[in-house]
């Protein structure tokens, strides 16, 4: 007994990495991708974390949403990283007052830079990936579904089950407004963010100088911020990066209704038959398997390819009644 | 051991949980444990060094210091945040054991086991009912319980969640009463403000997810009831598979395809 109580003790210990970096099947969520390796050393919870997160839903995006997330990613939070951390380093520290009144510093720092760059922009990064979530959340609920659906109709095997993991859900349907809304939340969190930038901080220049006459300083003090000129570089380079994420949120965004109001006129030009049945009368079980079928012929998605190409099924209709 | 650790672990017992309880992992890993590394260690960092009381005494500065933060936020987060994380390892302890014992019944070659092999239990996502509802429940109970501390002390601590620029301090060996100053207290508010709206959230999803169990209980319970009642045959459940497939379809309606009929 005491042998597999401490077996299990084992189990549960490694099993912390084993558990975490399960072969992934059912729902995971958007932490499910996080584990790739579990014995690599423990990667701490900052924007690599964040990289691993968000670089599954890279798989669902479109195009311009993938060019988006590699300027976040590359013109954004590395730059912020590597450079802009390092020159904002020491802001408080070289903040200078010419004064020797103690605490004057400290006020005068406070009054001027209630939040600092360095910070907004931590957290304007955070927000604005973060919507993708909601996408990864809604892509990994689907395929939840299309596994269930496969146990149900009896084709429960590991190819399959493989298949359904790794075939890229098309943009249609409830995904396409899962996929609109966080573009269009996004935008909303830019746009706020560089609101409160402008409002803070106007004109988006650093100022050499700066007058003070807060408590404690005893008149009005002259405070020297450090490094004005590269901070001003700075900024002026991560609005516009900004900028440029915006007008790709757009863009995706345009091209998301676009591309949903040509299925649209398609659809409408070749309207489906029988859709009126849908809503019939449902109580005999042939009644049913005949609907069931005629919504599969409807449908058009890589689940269905994937299995007419591993059983040579034939069928009428390819046309997808989406969004 | 760090926060990258603790990921890993609480990674796993994301596949046993609930929606909400995904939805609230989510939450707690970006939204307090990211920020705290990324954002809120850097303006907490200079508070001790940056703390400038108005005289020359020494020692002032060190007493004062200590009397108005006896702990700072930073550390108290991160103890927030590692209290708030672990009952779920009880679920991931429950989830071990019972593969455990799975793996023990198949060696023996037990008739009741239905796995190929090893490889599927260890696969194998277990329901959330019986005695592992009842740990997950009393995870989620304890998870809500230390965040309602932890808040109470912040409050209690620190009186309300306003960083105060300016701190008068009178204690030996300062000679009267010093004005001392608290450095970036602005944007340490902000910070303790966004912390403690997130924590909120975090509240709210486990109150949701303890209704979400509870109502799923008393349903089981009285879908057990009724079905004692009739006589299950052979045409009811085909029909209830049908019904189920059917759901699937008109709810992935436009995205996922299966492309057989079931006759």
């Amino acid at each position: 007994m005491t042998s597999s109580a401490g077996q299990w003790q084992r189990e549960t210990r490694a099993g912390g990495a084993e558990l975490s970096c399960g072969r992934h099947e059912t729902l995971e969520g958007p932490l499910g991708a996080a584990c790739e390796d579990p014995f690599s050393p423990a990667e701490t919870m900052n924007w690599a974390g964040l990289y691993t997160v968000l670089s599954g839903v890279n798989r669902h995006s479109t195009a311009i949403g993938r060019i988006w997330l590699s300027v976040i990613f590359i013109f954004r939070i590395m730059v912020l990283v590597v450079a802009a951390e390092s020159v904002w380093g020491d802001e408080k520290s070289a903040f200078t007052c010419n004064t020797q009144q103690p605490g004057c510093n400290s006020v005068c720092y406070d009054h001027f830079f209630p939040i600092s760059h360095i910070r907004l922009w931590a957290l304007q990064l955070i927000l604005v990936t973060t919507p993708a979530l909601l996408v990864a959340m809604h892509v990994a609920y689907q395929q939840h579904q299309e596994k269930k659906l496969l146990v149900l109709t009896g084709h429960a095997d590991a190819k399959h089950m493989e298949e359904v993991k790794k075939h890229k859900m098309r943009i249609a349907g409830s995904l396409w407004w899962t996929y609109v809304c966080s573009v269009v939340f996004r935008l909303l969190f830019e746009a706020v963010f560089m609101y409160i930038f402008y409002m803070l901080y106007p004109g988006y220049q650093m100022m050499r100088l700066v007058k003070c006459e807060a408590y404690p300083c005893p008149n009005t003090v002259d405070c020297f911020i450090s490094r004005p000129t590269e901070k001003t570089i700075f900024t002026v380079f991560m609005l516009v990066t900004s900028s440029i994420c915006i007008i790709l949120n757009m863009a995706e965004l345009v091209y998301l209704v676009v591309r949903a109001c040509a299925r649209r006129s398609q659809h409408h030009t070749n309207p489906s038959s029988g859709k009126g049945s849908f809503y019939g009368h449902k109580h005999s079980s042939e009644y049913k398997q005949n609907e069931i079928n005629q919504l599969l012929t409807e449908q058009d998605g890589s689940l269905k390819d994937m299995l007419r190409r591993n059983s040579g099924l034939q069928e009428k209709g390819d046309r997808c009644s989406a969004c | 051991m760090d926060w990258g650790a603790l990921h890993t672990v609480l990674g796993g017992v994301n596949k046993h949980s609930t929606s909400i309880g995904k939805i609230w992992l989510t939450v707690l890993f970006i939204f307090r444990i990211m920020i705290l590394v990324v954002a809120a260690e850097k303006v907490w960092g200079d508070e001790q060094d940056d703390f400038v009381c108005n005289t020359l005494q020494p020692g002032c500065r060190n007493v004062c210091y200590d009397h108005f933060f006896p702990i700072s936020h930073i550390r108290l987060w991160a103890l927030q945040l590692i209290f708030v994380s672990t009952p779920a390892l009880l679920v991931a302890m429950h989830v071990a054991y019972r593969r455990h014992e799975k793996k023990r019944q198949f060696r023996k070659g037990d008739q009741k086991c239905e796995f190929k092999d090893i490889e599927e239990i260890r696969k194998q996502r277990f329901r959330i009912e019986g005695s592992l509802w009842w740990t997950y429940t009393s995870s989620i109970f304890f998870r809500l319980i230390f965040e309602a501390v932890f808040m109470y002390a912040f409050y209690f601590m620190y009186d309300g969640f306003r960083m105060p620029r300016l701190m008068k301090c009178n204690a030996w060996p300062c000679p009267n009463t010093v004005d001392c100053f608290v450095s970036r207290p602005t944007e340490k508010t902000v910070f303790t403000i966004f912390m403690i709206a997130v924590s909120s959230i975090c509240i709210l999803l486990n109150v949701a997810e303890l209704c979400y169990l509870l109502t799923k209980f008393f349903l089981r319970r009285s879908k057990k009831a009724g079905n004692s009642k009739q006589q299950p045959n052979h045409e009811n459940k085909e029909e209830t598979k049908q019904n189920e497939m059917n759901e699937l379809i008109s709810d992935s309606c436009q995205n996922t395809v299966i492309g057989f009929s079931s006759s």
